[in-house]
């Protein structure tokens, strides 16, 4: 009998302490409901108080990057608070640069939330969502890219930076077993907040491709997941180098029109757009028309193979080709010029090694493709 | 045998006569690692005070109406232990809620004094002495303070010293034991003039 009493009064005593300190925690660390505001009122949320930061805002969808899952660990959770939370605490300063404690940047898996609060968020961060859309139209563009355009209904709108792209669900079909994603560039610009306009190129044997040439029809429910990226106009006054192949002619239209209905339009504009032969040329009388209305924007299109039935007299050879010939003798040398491409990755090589020739450094594109 | 002892005599020599820390050298580590700053060093005496305190009496309970009766000497140790760690929790809870600004200053030094010996030593201290309840709570009330005193003298002579010419060997922690040993012996100097035990 006396060999049992030990372990029950440690578990006893162990166990009552627990209980207090339970019922403690019950009543001091109700605070209540607190108000999050984000940017400035854009968006205020009522949540309950008492656990940090970073797990409140991840309970209400938005996702602050955090490797360590809020254990204070890797320093990643870094969000700029605008109000007084009180001092810093030893376990954030290791992380902190003294710019950084001048702006007040805090980590949020540390900051206990008390009482109403206000943040910034960089928008792209509570911009990532699922959005649920219904296929609206499903055009050939070429015999091989196909334009998608989507109209969203849940929720029924998307802010994104011209140049951005989405992942598109692809659901399981004949023998694909599992859901998967692929990013597409979006082609349609940012006012057009109801729709999203992707452009698809059939590749042979590809999962996504071959599901939205072959199976997919108007009508069809379709998810898509973003906006993501880093490539979209960079707010300068150089000169615009845009360059494209196929498909990577959608995130340079969204760019463009959408510099067209900003009035953006004191910027030189240079587009260059690469292809085999004219079947695989598209949306040029819509880049012709805006050419004519627009003077600073400059449409080149070029044949690297033109059949002698395209009667082509315009631009041939490589895109990289055509690139050089113009920066070294078309293009005015007297500004500053950036560069935005997108196609293949060895399209998008081949014109970095042209632009680096030119002294072009600021050169911007997306990694995936 | 209960010592004839007035719980207020005992607070004072706790204090001065026979200091916690530089009588019994206990708490040594948060001690000399927290004392390089003044400020955190007040800090870091008021809880040590606030949490001797509310255990000392915490434990005295138990070991009267727990330990004592079912003879359970040799769980003391744990059950101390248990009881510290947990006041420890309540107190941090409590005081976040209450106080911010004092828990701002308390800061990550609550939850440290968990591991802090100078609390468990005070406890067994209190036991192996036979204090009353009484004593037991100005016992540890002024041991706590004594403790506060000590990191607080220590942390103003540090300051003092910062830019003395240590030799290149002793400085740092060398220099800061050098410190507390001569600090101990002016202390020890007095011990013996009340009677603790």
């Amino acid at each position: 009998m006396s060999m049992f009493i030990a372990p029950i009064v440690v578990s006893l005593v162990s166990g009552g302490l627990a209980l207090v300190i339970a019922i403690v925690d019950g009543i001091v660390n109700n605070y209540g409901e607190v108000d999050i505001d984000i940017n400035e009122g854009k968006k205020v949320l009522k949540v309950k108080g008492g656990a940090p930061l970073l797990q409140t805002l991840s309970t209400q969808g938005i996702f602050v990057p955090s490797a360590c899952g809020g254990r204070g660990s890797c320093g990643a959770c870094k969000v700029k608070v605008l109000s007084d939370v009180g001092p810093y605490l030893p376990t954030e300063l290791p992380y902190m640069s003294k710019e950084e404690i001048k702006e007040n940047i805090r980590l949020a898996c540390q900051i206990k939330l008390k009482k109403a609060i206000k943040i910034h968020l960089p928008e792209e961060l509570f911009n990532i969502r699922k959005f649920k859309g219904i296929v609206e139209s499903l055009k050939d563009v070429t015999y091989d890219i196909k334009e998608l355009r989507i109209r969203l209904v849940e929720p029924n709108e998307i802010n994104f930076k011209a140049g951005q792209y989405v992942q598109l669900v692809i659901p399981p079909y004949e023998n694909v077993k599992e859901s998967t994603q692929r990013a597409y560039s979006i082609s349609s610009s940012p006012s057009d907040k109801n729709h999203v306009e992707l452009l698809i190129r059939l590749v042979p044997g590809g999962i996504a491709t071959t599901y939205v040439h072959k199976y997919m029809k108007e009508g069809d429910i379709v998810e898509l997941v973003g906006p993501f990226g880093e490539f979209y106009m960079r707010d300068t006054n150089a000169d615009m180098i845009m360059v494209a192949g196929g498909s990577g002619m959608a995130p340079i239209k969204s760019i463009i029109f959408d510099m067209w209905e900003r009035g953006i339009t004191n910027r030189n504009v240079w587009y260059f757009f690469g292809a085999r032969s004219k079947r695989d040329l598209y949306y040029v009388e819509m880049f012709r028309e805006l050419e004519k209305r627009w003077e600073n924007f400059h449409f080149i299109s070029a044949l690297s193979e033109p059949l002698p039935e395209d009667n082509w007299d315009g631009e041939k050879g490589l895109i990289t080709n055509v690139l050089e010939k113009y920066l070294d003798s078309v293009i005015p040398k007297d500004n500053s010029k950036e560069g935005y491409l997108c196609g293949s990755p060895g399209m998008i090589n081949a014109c970095v090694q042209v632009f680096s020739k030119f002294s072009i450094n600021d050169v911007y594109y997306d990694k995936f493709a | 045998m209960i010592p004839d002892i007035n719980p207020i005599v005992l607070f004072f020599a706790s204090i001065f006569t026979s200091n916690i820390l530089l009588t019994n050298f206990l708490g040594m580590c948060s001690f000399i690692s927290i004392s390089k700053d003044l400020k955190s060093s007040n800090g870091l005496g008021l809880a040590v005070t606030l949490v001797m305190t509310i255990t000392t009496a915490l434990n005295w309970i138990l070991e009267k109406y727990l330990i004592v009766p079912l003879e359970l000497g040799y769980l003391r140790y744990i059950l101390y232990i248990i009881v510290i760690a947990a006041v420890v929790q309540v107190l941090e809870m409590i005081i976040d809620r209450v106080s911010p600004n004092l828990y701002m200053v308390l800061g990550i030094f609550l939850p440290l004094i968990t591991v802090n010996c100078a609390i468990l030593g005070v406890a067994l201290f209190m036991q192996l002495r036979n204090y009353t309840f009484i004593q037991s709570v100005f016992f540890g009330f002024g041991s706590g303070i004594g403790w506060w005193l000590a990191i607080v003298l220590l942390a103003a002579i540090r300051k003092k010293t910062e830019n003395a010419p240590v030799p290149a060997p002793l400085k740092g922690v060398g220099i800061t034991l050098i410190t507390i040993g001569i600090m101990a012996m002016a202390f020890i100097g007095f011990a013996g003039m009340i009677k603790v035990q």
